[in-house]
């Protein structure tokens, strides 16, 4: 039995990996994920990507900011130590306005922020999660999983002829770190 | 979907647009000649509804000009290909701006007697707290020393120097920008897009300066005592987000009709994104304004908004709050949301009319105060506007020898674009 975990076609021309991608999607063959340098447009719909769920997260996070300073407020200016400034009520609404806007924002940046990392194993100190280093220099990378597609023979001669410049076979997922 | 798109398509302005537009403008007179024959409080009213309309329309026609220079200053893609609506917008500012001095002459000019604490006085149907003949006077029975302090601002020349200068400096930069972007269909090259651009930077500052200063003028000058250095940029944004609210809304009616088919979903999707950025920024500019106001609690300061706390105008009050706020923040807050034809296109409608509302609660304390209506003079001048601007806008989009720039630097860009 071969070791190979990962197979790797680095592709030096996008056009040439998005023709890849729909050779190998063509002979059923299920691809891992896709690493690019840059953003390219199209390739979540090629890859059938799901939606984004950042936005959940957000809004989750917003309302949360929003509720946490209302009740800061609450209890500071209303309940706890009610003061007469300026003449006005204790609980006047404009004045929890300009919090409650900006508490939700701020809950919604870092929240954002840290939902993001988490889910894509970023934090800041940790070796970053790479299958292939030039993926982030000049080579448009796709992994397919080893185990299941045989024979790794044709998905090689797959990847050359849709034009890819070199093929891997890897017997570790991540190469980055130890 | 249509893979070619056929760059002489030409916009044919005739049948159910025509018709209906002029029909529109017709119902609307006969409801302006009829509330002026009404008399009595109707004319002031019937004033009040002539002044917010031809407000609106220089509003939305300017909106067309500002549109298009953000666009250039951007160098922003997405929009090359819908580019000849804001420019049909920016081609009938000329009418709308003459039209608006039209009304407001007639208000100025126009005197009519009311009856204040007892004593009977001559004062102009608009801008009565600072056009009052005397107010300015040492001596007469009608000065007024806090419109004398703001004299220079307030007197019918300046007034007008600064109206015209603005509107027609306005008109002058929307045309050549149209004038730029046809010549660059025949003459191709870089040349008229560079020209488009020093424009665009051109008008962008002057518009920045002016802009305020047109709105203090015209809106805020109907209540001479008090004043907001938000006011400006409180128009500002009411008039961009129901420009580009009509922009957007006349896009989606044009590929109803069969027009342009090259604008997706993926257009519309960034229409959606700045009526709800600035329907954000409408609401921050309106707090801010409100809540200095009401925090300070200055008299002088506070009966702008005590006016519009009475009774009368309360409930209007909060309604414009929900349906310039509430409303597009709740039905536009999601991605696909942005990218649905008939949710856009009831947005729309709805933020023209909560706009309408806005300039509303802007105009009506101060003239009609407590004799305020909504019949058939508000809806009738609203009905004679809008079909003006239809049928102005629309033939001007006909005469335009194609729908689409096909010599835009951005063109490709913006036929396949994609977010």
């Amino acid at each position: 039995m071969s070791s190979t975990k990962f197979i790797l076609g680095l592709f030096d021309d996008p056009d040439d990996m998005m023709h890849g991608i729909e050779k190998l999607q063509k002979n059923s063959v299920p691809i891992y994920d896709v690493y690019t340098p840059m953003p390219i447009h199209g390739i979540e719909a090629k890859l059938g990507i799901k939606e984004s769920r950042l936005g959940y997260a957000a809004f989750c996070f917003g309302c949360l900011g929003a509720t946490v300073i209302f009740s800061i407020l609450y209890y500071t200016l209303v309940h706890d130590w009610p003061m007469d400034i300026g003449g006005k009520p204790n609980f006047a609404m404009p004045n929890f306005v300009p919090f409650t806007f900006e508490w939700t924002i701020l809950f919604t940046a870092f929240g954002m922020t840290f939902t993001f990392f988490a889910a894509t194993h970023l934090f800041p100190g940790r070796a970053p999660r790479v299958m292939d280093l030039r993926a982030t220099d000049d080579r448009f990378v796709i992994a397919i999983d080893a185990k299941g597609n045989i024979p790794h023979d044709d998905i090689t001669n797959l990847l050359k002829e849709a034009g890819a410049v070199e093929v891997k076979h890897n017997d570790r997922k991540y190469v980055s770190y130890e | 979907m249509k893979t070619h798109n056929s760059f002489d398509e030409k916009f044919e302005f005739e049948g159910t647009a025509k018709t209906g537009s002029l029909i529109a403008l017709a119902i609307g007179l006969v409801a302006i000649v009829a509330g002026f024959l009404m008399g009595g409080d109707h004319v002031q009213r019937m004033f009040s509804n002539l002044l917010l309309m031809s407000y609106y329309f220089v509003c939305v026609c300017t909106c067309g000009v500002f549109f298009l220079s953000y666009q250039y200053v951007a160098q922003a893609g997405w929009s090359a290909s819908l580019i000849r609506v804001p420019q049909a917008f920016a081609k009938v500012l000329p009418i709308a701006s003459i039209l608006l001095l039209v009304v407001v002459s007639a208000g100025l000019f126009t005197q009519h007697e009311v009856i204040h604490e007892g004593k009977k006085h001559m004062v102009p149907y608009l801008y009565a707290s600072w056009a009052t003949h005397g107010l300015t006077v040492v001596g007469s029975e009608n000065y007024n020393a806090v419109i004398a302090g703001k004299a220079p601002f307030l007197t019918v020349g300046f007034f007008y120097g600064v109206l015209v200068a603005f509107l027609a400096a306005y008109s002058y930069f929307g045309y050549a920008l149209t004038k730029c972007s046809t010549d660059e269909d025949t003459e191709g090259g870089m040349r008229n897009y560079n020209k488009s651009f020093a424009l665009a930077c051109t008008f962008l500052v002057i518009f920045g300066f002016t802009f305020p200063i047109f709105a203090f003028g015209t809106i805020m000058s109907l209540e001479a005592h008090w004043f907001s250095t938000m006011f400006g940029w409180y128009n500002l944004a009411a008039m961009h987000v129901s420009g580009v609210a009509i922009m957007a809304l006349t896009i989606i009616l044009l590929r109803k009709k069969g027009y342009m088919q090259w604008v997706t979903s993926d257009h519309l999707h960034d229409f959606g994104k700045l009526i709800f950025g600035f329907s954000i920024f409408w609401t921050y500019v309106w707090f801010a304004q409100f809540f200095l106001t009401w925090y300070a609690n200055i008299p002088e300061e506070s009966v702008y908004f005590y006016k519009r706390w009475e009774p009368e105008y309360k409930f209007w009050f909060w309604l414009n709050i929900a349906m310039n706020f509430l409303a597009p923040l709740l039905l536009l807050m999601s991605r696909d949301a942005k990218r649905l034809t008939n949710r856009m296109m009831w947005t729309c409608i709805l933020l023209i009319a909560g706009h309408w509302l806005d300039y509303y609660l802007m105009i009506m304390p101060g003239t009609v105060v407590e004799k305020r209506g909504f019949a058939v003079e508000e809806i009738g001048t609203f009905v004679a506007f809008a079909g003006l601007f239809t049928f102005l806008m629309l033939t001007q989009l006909s005469k335009f020898k194609s729908l689409i720039p096909k010599k835009h630097p951005f063109l490709q860009e913006s036929l396949h674009h994609h977010i």
